[in-house]
């Protein structure tokens, strides 16, 4: 066993800890940081619940020690709304009921948000395969699909957001 | 569950790696990525006394083309060699095999390198590699070798590495203008491990195929190649009833085991299908682009 001191940045913030080896990067997010907003589902990497950007890339938190992302830039769904307002990803999701039990939530939002960044043009398609990483045991992922579509739109300033946005109403018997 | 306890120590060089590996001895892994590594011991089937991190090692970072294959350090991530110039140029066999392992946020983290030492029969990166051949480059504290990428693997997660060495990196061979690849592999969902796999390359000049490479995976203890189909290929002309009957030579004689996922008679049959399917995808990309 071995302990070890590591510097990290949270959500713009600098953070320093000492660390177990064996310490998981979202056992130190949650208990360490209390970040509770990252939630813990598998442990092996298979579900996504964990998923944080680090570095603006997408991870599991869980198959990742803390001691691994020293020096790294995290960033967890804590940040999306730092004051009382929603993100927009978080108001679509809202929006089309894209959640339930909200469990795999923050690692819905923060995959969506990258893959939106990465693409904010993207299309049924790639929303639909981009968050296969990510399980989601309640919705059947069509208003999640749907949620990120809207986001994506308003994000990048096709649509007025809110109540007319286009997939709010249809959704139902679109796809569904 | 989470891991057991060990102690973790960080190498800034591969030199520095291979000191540590003959310090700890047989209590040591190399973690990498950690994507195969780390699930393994949160379940508490692997409890490694001592990890080196190898992912700050910068010279064992970067892909790249030497002139004559693909060169991919053991720290360099499967989602930065997937979307290289150099490896669609060179290996894109590889490239779709790594398109086709685990999530991109799993990607992002696991090394491509680590996937093969790992050495697990059913993954889909040593398949291709093995299929397109190469070199494992090896490194211990008295110094360095190379394996053949046909001598690697030996078994279930068991490779020709010796005790006390790391791979640094490993090569793929180019193949010359006139080839083509397939990867096909069958899953029961996009994110499941799959069931069987093929990894395939032909060459064809004059209307003739001339060399060829077909490996399975999921089928064996090993990324399995078949002679068998290999010769049926070399000499014939490339169409759907040289690539029928390579398929069925390729699915003769191997017994794979049966598991929750697909019975061993299941499992054959897919191997045939999934060979001539990767056949025909390589046939059509003969020539062509990549």
């Amino acid at each position: 066993m071995s302990t070890h001191e590591i510097n990290v940045t949270v959500n713009g913030a600098a953070a320093s800890a000492s660390v177990e080896a064996r310490r998981s990067l979202v056992d130190f997010l949650r208990h360490d940081l209390g970040l509770v907003g990252t939630h813990v589902g598998c442990e092996q990497g298979a579900c996504g619940a964990c998923t944080v950007l680090l570095d603006g890339r997408s991870v599991r938190s869980c198959i990742m020690f803390a001691v691994q992302a020293d020096g790294g830039d995290i960033q967890t769904v804590e940040s999306l709304a730092p004051g009382a307002d929603l993100h927009p990803l978080q108001e679509a999701f809202r929006r089309h009921q894209g959640l339930q039990c909200g469990f795999c939530t923050p690692g819905m939002l923060l995959r969506s948000l990258e893959l939106i960044n990465a693409n904010p043009e993207l299309s049924p398609e790639e929303a639909r395969e981009g968050i296969s990483s990510n399980m989601c045991r309640c919705t059947g992922y069509q208003y999640i699909v749907d949620a990120v579509l809207d986001a994506a739109a308003e994000m990048r300033g096709d649509t007025a957001g809110g109540d007319t946005a286009s997939g709010d109403t249809a959704s139902d018997g679109e796809e569904g | 569950m989470k891991s057991p306890p060990f102690a973790y120590h960080r190498a800034a060089s591969a030199a520095e790696a291979a000191a540590l590996l003959a310090e700890f001895g047989a209590d040591a892994r190399i973690l990498a990525g950690g994507q195969s590594l780390i699930p393994l011991m949160n379940l508490r089937l692997a409890s490694p006394g001592c990890l080196v991190d190898i992912t700050t090692a910068a010279d064992l970072d970067g892909c790249g083309s030497n002139g004559g294959g693909l060169d991919v350090g053991a720290a360099a991530r499967q989602r930065s060699v997937e979307l290289h110039a150099d490896t669609l140029a060179t290996a894109p066999a590889l490239a779709e095999a790594i398109a086709n392992a685990g999530q991109v946020p799993v990607r992002h983290q696991g090394t491509v390198v680590g996937s093969i030492a790992h050495a697990d029969p059913s993954a889909e990166m040593p398949a291709a590699f093995k299929a397109q051949g190469g070199t494992v480059r090896v490194l211990d504290a008295s110094g360095s070798r190379e394996i053949a990428s046909e001598d690697f693997f030996e078994g279930y997660f068991t490779t020709a590495l010796a005790e006390g060495e790391l791979v640094t990196g490993v090569t793929l061979d180019a193949w010359p203008t006139g080839s083509g690849h397939g990867f096909l592999e069958f899953s029961v969902t996009a994110e499941s491990w799959p069931i069987a796999l093929a990894a395939v390359l032909i060459h064809v000049a004059g209307g003739t195929i001339d060399r060829a490479s077909v490996v399975l995976g999921g089928v064996a203890e090993v990324p399995l190649r078949r002679p068998e189909a290999e010769a049926i290929l070399v000499g014939a002309a490339p169409g759907a009833a040289a690539f029928e009957a390579a398929a069925e030579a390729a699915a003769m004689g191997i017994e794979p085991l049966s598991d929750s996922f697909g019975s061993g008679a299941y499992r054959k049959k897919l191997a045939r299908v999934m060979t001539r399917r990767a056949l025909t995808a390589a046939a059509e990309r003969v020539g062509g682009e990549s």
